[in-house]
């Protein structure tokens, strides 16, 4: 096999890279984009710890060949704020304990986004249900589903206002 | 004294970097040049390596290929006996064991190298459990196949079966568990003639690894230099196994005189690195006809797979834990670890506790049982209370009452109502419900002398800019050790947590303040760190620096001057035992350790009759762990803890198949995902511990000892049946139900 | 990472007639992969064997749900998520809705295609009892034309089905007949969420006057396929409600089930809970349509 060229529009940024068709979209992003902040935890699609979103869907970048991600939109946990610029996701994550080691937290944002784009006022099954693909082995998640509903009810806030 | 700092919490230091995606762990990091390691690995139980052949097809010139004969030192990794081989040479004896290393540009090549070495052996036979190894059929670890032995004694047990009302019996087994870490371990190895060996690497104890490589590099202190990096996750699998990877990268690099980044992919992790211990724990126990405990006699024996490497340890606190939180008036352990041809079992979280607790916190609801007694009567007439002595003979101090932890936990639950009700309605439910109770300690810190022999050193020092840096090798791997050293260090300093920070944990760097390990980082750690903020604060004030009152603006101004000044501005905190603390270690009596956090845990369960699954439904925590520095993150300790607990007993099985773990893959390995965790309800108690950082004892490791017994208890009070082994899967309630008391009925109208 | 991405090949042709007429002409030279839940774990391990792959990833002939007025027809490479959020699947195929969320989390189901689901063949899929309950026809398509079977002919053996190398699941049809059925469905898995099934079943049951009429149950993880118990439908057709034969029922179930051991659970579980599951199905429909 050969060397494609391929497109994408990540983080709202165009990007070429030249990549075999079955690469992973995980390892595309992270060595030849160097977003390392998508993490692998199994390389199987059962961790989350890759969750990144292609076309507004939230997947698992390490089940995705990067050739059907060509001409596609991605966000990765980059593309969602920086230290000096948090989303309001993130900034409930750092205030109410729902990261520790860190390692699933890229993937759990991201995952957590995703819910409150489609649902921004889940009710705790909603939470459990929308991140039961990302496993945590350090919070018990009780720290994460409290961040997930803070940053919902910040939204309302926001809205409200 | 009322404070600022410690007792709030103060946002997580690396947090921003974490939530960002911003935070650098080893696979995020390379370096010039660099290589990709990888490890064959033996694919048998056990034999005598007979052949090593490379076939043909592959490009071998292009690789790197190190050997046992490569190793310039000692072909051991560094623990406490160092007989576990970097790499075998002749034997092998558990699958999975490293043989050799290969190195390659390309890391997409590999795999088909590793599969490519072809390994001939003769086979010898094998042993795969406690019962096969104490047979001695065949012997496969010493003369005697025990990788360690203890024997604790108190009192005169054998005059006590004479007055026993009761003698009540009973065996308990616990299987082995994968911390499942989510980030695998990796580390990068750089070396030169010149600076000698450097590794960056996912670890918890940097100083553990770098005397394991001076040791196998024949290198002086100076030439090994070791740096964690971001580390995602570990709880006691990353004490031991990163001095194996550390070891193998930098022989790669050695060898081909570039960078290497050797990183486990996740089924090579599972199959490879360590678990926790399986164990069997036989109690006999003499009980009065008031519940009064009178004697135990305590078998416990733990399964350390075939190299000794941390068992010793892990032996120690599990047979120091054996007796549970009870007064005993006669007592005897015997505890023996065994070698079996698995791979080395080694620290987890808990580090023998859990192992030793779960087995009497099951047997005392046994006990109740036996003897007519509530769970809750039994505990009561039993509680270690101030005054009464330890099995070794440590005085419970003034403050430790677990009677108000149980009613609190208890009032917590809404204990007595359910039991009462779900007593009640089970008969009439295809859904079984129960609750049931653990109480339970966990000793805090090294135990014994470990603590005294290990002197361990923290520093603090300011930069030019009067940054005040804290200077551990205690590291950060999600518990919140930057967190809490930098609150600690913020409070003696009398100034704002923003204006300290963490020095990198660089060997060149920071002293050696001990491994990350032992629920000991807050007590230990945090009062040599404060002690040391205080000897800067001294220095300043004395030197006419700073004056108080003062605000964190003129304390960074004043240490701003004082560098520019005189150089430098540092301070060192030292390990100091607290007074009258004895230990002795051929005994086992004495103080154990410097102090006890005490717990209890309430479970509620449902057991559903039609799969027989098993599903927490609500859990309380109650615990006394002295001053609690940092509310949130200490709660997140807590909640996580007892989510492995909940896995250790109900989920996490590793299928072994002759040595060897079969389901090594997370779609295999059971953790809980956020649908299976019920709601956690924590609550502390503060009783101040006068010899740690404001007031701390250990926390990390005390939630995973609670849950599986709390969580076996409440299904054996669901099901009246008696559960004594986990993990506890639904195939296991299955063959007890079944042909019991919940037979399917016949034909039934609806 | 156990796999060089160099060593394979991955084609996207733009239409489903270009993907049929490479497939036409290569017969068994292609493996086609959509969503990549399956193919992309066995390539990560380093054990996919077949080299050279044909994306279905969005093909827009693939992915749409049409509602006509006697079938709904659900395109081959429609996700669990388009399935689980149609409102008419929703009401009137209640079962496959709910087996689309047992699929993985929210990104498997976002990924995973019911024409993967189905041709993956796992006797351990979660959708396929759903389907059997629900009398679907599979529609396969190639360069050849198209055919239309019932499902409950699409399994031959253990990862073995009747699709034919140059063909693709186009479509599954349901038939609209179900409204008023009453219906049970319940995964067993290893946990909650994330779960690979230890034993699953659908059911449903159109009841009148006290009686089952008609029941359709599906089963998955006790065979080598998943299995319509297709007996049991006969035995309990026109069974009054009070008076359901669950022993004798239990007991064709018996005979008809071949489960086995495997790294998640064993036979012996298998074969109790099945048992079990098939009572509670009984009871709980019979319960409903009362």
């Amino acid at each position: 096999m050969t060397n494609q060229r391929i497109t994408m529009t990540v983080n709202g940024v165009d990007r070429t890279i030249e990549a075999y068709p079955m690469e992973r979209l995980l390892d595309v992003l992270r060595e030849k984009l160097q977003l390392t902040g998508t993490k692998e935890g199994c390389g199987e699609g059962e961790c989350g710890a890759c969750s990144v979103l292609l076309n507004g869907e939230l997947v698992n970048s390490c089940l995705v060949p990067v050739a059907q991600a060509a001409n596609s939109r991605v966000i990765t946990i980059e593309g969602l704020g920086s230290p000096a610029n948090l989303d309001p996701v993130q900034e409930a994550f750092l205030r109410y304990g729902g990261s520790q080691c860190g390692m699933c937290t890229p993937g759990m944002i991201v995952a957590a986004k995703y819910l409150l784009n489609h649902n921004p006022h889940p009710s705790p099954e909603e939470i459990r249900e929308g991140l039961s693909g990302n496993l945590c082995r350090c919070t018990g998640y009780m720290r994460i589903f409290e961040a997930v509903e803070m940053a919902s009810r910040a939204q309302r806030g926001k809205s409200a206002t | 004294m009322q404070q600022r700092i410690v007792g709030t919490s103060s946002v997580r230091k690396e947090g921003a970097a974490k939530v960002c995606g911003t935070a650098r762990y080893i696979d995020d990091m390379a370096l010039p040049g660099m290589l990709y390691g990888a490890t064959v690995r033996s694919s048998i139980p056990r034999g005598r390596i007979t052949k090593i052949e490379f076939d043909l097809e592959i490009p071998w010139h292009e690789f790197t290929i190190v050997t046992a004969a490569d190793i310039p030192g000692s072909n051991s990794i560094a623990l406490v006996q160092n007989d576990w081989p970097c790499l075998a040479e002749k034997m092998v004896n558990h699958f999975e064991e490293p043989i050799l290393l290969l190195a390659h540009p390309d890391c997409h090549l590999l795999p088909q190298a590793v599969s490519s070495v072809r390994i001939e052996y003769e086979p010898l036979p094998s042993i795969h459990s406690i019962a096969e190894s104490e047979r001695q059929h065949p012997v496969v670890w010493g003369t005697d196949n025990i990788l360690k032995s203890y024997l604790m004694e108190k009192g005169d047990v054998d005059a006590a079966w004479a007055h026993a009302d009761y003698i009540i019996e009973g065996e308990y087994e616990t299987g082995a568990q994968e911390h499942l870490y989510i980030e695998n371990n990796g580390v990068i190895a750089d070396y030169s003639e010149d600076a000698g060996v450097t590794v960056w690497g996912s670890m918890q104890c940097p100083f553990y690894v770098h005397k394991s490589l001076m040791h196998l590099m024949a290198l002086p202190e100076d030439k090994v230099r070791v740096i964690q990096v971001e580390t995602g996750g570990a709880f006691g699998g990353k004490e031991d196994y990163p001095s194996m990877i550390a070891a193998h990268a930098a022989l790669l690099a050695r060898k081909a005189a570039r960078p290497i980044k050797l990183v486990y992919d996740r089924a090579e992790d599972m199959a490879a690195t360590t678990k926790r211990h399986p164990s069997r724990t036989r109690h006999r126990t003499a009980v009065a006809k008031d519940g009064t405990l009178l004697a135990a006699e305590i078998d416990l024996a733990l399964d350390g797979g075939a190299y000794s490497t941390l068992s010793s340890t892990v032996l120690s606190r599990a047979t120091i834990h054996a007796g549970g939180c009870y007064y005993w008036p006669s007592l005897r352990v015997r505890a023996h670890a065994f070698a079996t041809n698995t791979p080395p079992h080694g620290a987890f979280r808990g580090f023998g506790a859990p192992q030793s607790l779960f087995a009497i916190e099951r047997h005392m609801d046994r006990i109740a049982a036996a003897i007519g007694f509530t769970p809750e009567e039994v505990r009561r007439k039993n509680f270690l209370r101030p005054g009464l002595t330890t099995a070794t003979g440590q005085e419970i101090p003034p403050g430790v009452d677990l009677d108000h932890l149980l009613t609190r936990a208890l009032e917590a639950s809404s204990y007595h109502e359910k039991k009462l009700r779900f007593e009640q309605e089970n008969p009439r439910r295809a859904l079984k419900k129960g609750i049931g109770i653990a109480a339970f300690l966990h000793g805090a810190g090294f135990t014994g002398s470990g603590e005294r022999r290990m002197r361990s050193i923290a520093s603090m020092d300011a930069t030019p800019e009067g940054n005040l840096r804290v200077l551990v090798s205690s590291t950060e791997f999600g518990q919140g050790t930057n967190t809490i050293l930098c609150q600690i260090a913020a409070e003696a300093l009398g100034i704002d947590y923003d204006a300290v920070c963490m020095a990198p944990p660089d060997t060149h760097v920071v002293p050696n303040s001990g491994p990350t390990v032992a629920s000991r980082t807050a007590m230990v750690v945090g009062k040599l760190v404060a002690s040391a903020a205080v000897e800067i604060k001294r220095i300043l004030i004395d030197s006419g620096y700073l004056h108080e009152p003062y605000i964190t603006a003129d304390f960074q101004q004043a240490a701003s001057a004082y560098v520019k000044d005189r150089g430098s501005l540092c301070a060192e905190g030292h390990y100091q035992a607290p007074p009258n603390v004895y230990w002795d270690d051929d005994t086992y009596h004495g103080e154990a350790y410097g102090a006890y956090a005490w717990a209890v845990y309430v479970a509620e369960v449902a057991v559903d009759t039609v799969d027989y699954h098993v599903s927490v439904d609500d859990f309380v925590a109650v615990q006394e762990v002295g001053r609690v520095i940092n509310p949130v993150l200490a709660t997140g300790q807590v909640e996580g803890g007892i989510a492995q607990g909940i896995g250790y007993a109900l989920y996490e099985k590793v299928v072994w198949q002759n040595g060897h773990m079969s389901n090594n893959q997370m779609t295999n390995y059971i953790i809980v995902t956020s649908q299976d965790i019920p709601p956690i309800h924590v609550y502390f108690e503060e009783v101040p511990y006068s010899y740690g950082a404001f007031g701390a004892k250990g926390l990390g490791e005390l939630p995973i000892d609670g849950p599986a017994p709390a969580i076996l208890n409440a299904v054996s009070h669901a099901t009246i049946e008696d559960f004594c082994a986990i993990p506890l899967l639904p195939e296991d309630v299955m063959a007890k139900l079944v042909r019991s008391r919940f037979q399917v009925g016949e034909e039934v109208s609806a | 990472m156990r796999a060089c991405p160099e060593h394979f090949n991955l084609v996207s042709s733009g239409s489903l007639s270009s993907v049929l007429g490479m497939l036409a002409s290569d017969r068994g030279k292609w493996l086609p992969i959509a969503g990549g839940t399956e193919i992309m774990v066995l390539f990560s391990a380093g054990k996919l064997q077949q080299r050279n792959l044909i994306n279905l990833w969005n093909l827009a002939e693939l992915r749409e749900i049409r509602v006509n007025e006697d079938t709904v027809s659900i395109g081959g490479g429609c996700t669990f998520s388009q399935i689980r959020s149609h409102p008419v699947i929703a009401a009137e195929f209640p079962l496959l809705a709910l087996a689309a969320g047992w699929i993985g989390g929210v990104a498997n189901q976002n990924r995973a295609t019911i024409a993967g689901n189905l041709a993956n063949a796992s006797p351990a899929a979660d959708s396929p009892p759903a389907l059997l309950a629900c009398e679907a026809e599979i529609e396969l398509i190639s360069a050849r034309g198209t055919r239309r079977l019932p499902y409950t002919q699409c399994h031959l053996g253990y990862k073995r089905t009747v699709i034919a190398p140059d063909e693709l699941i186009y479509a599954i049809q349901l038939p609209r007949k179900f409204s008023g059925w009453c219906t049970y469905a319940r995964k067993v898995g290893t946990r909650n969420a994330q779960a690979i099934s230890k034993v699953c079943i659908a059911a449903q049951a159109k009841i009148d006057f006290g009686r089952i009429q008609t029941i359709r149950i599906g089963m998955g993880s006790i065979a080598p396929i998943p299995l319509q118990l297709s007996q049991i439908e006969q035995l309990l057709a026109g069974c009054p409600i009070d008076r359901i034969p669950l022993v004798e029922s239990r007991k064709l179930l018996d005979t008809a089930i071949t489960p086995i051991d495997d790294i998640r659970s064993t036979k012996t579980y298998r074969r109790q809970v099945a048992g079990n599951l098939l009572e509670e199905c009984l009871r709980t429909l019979a319960g409903t349509g009362a």
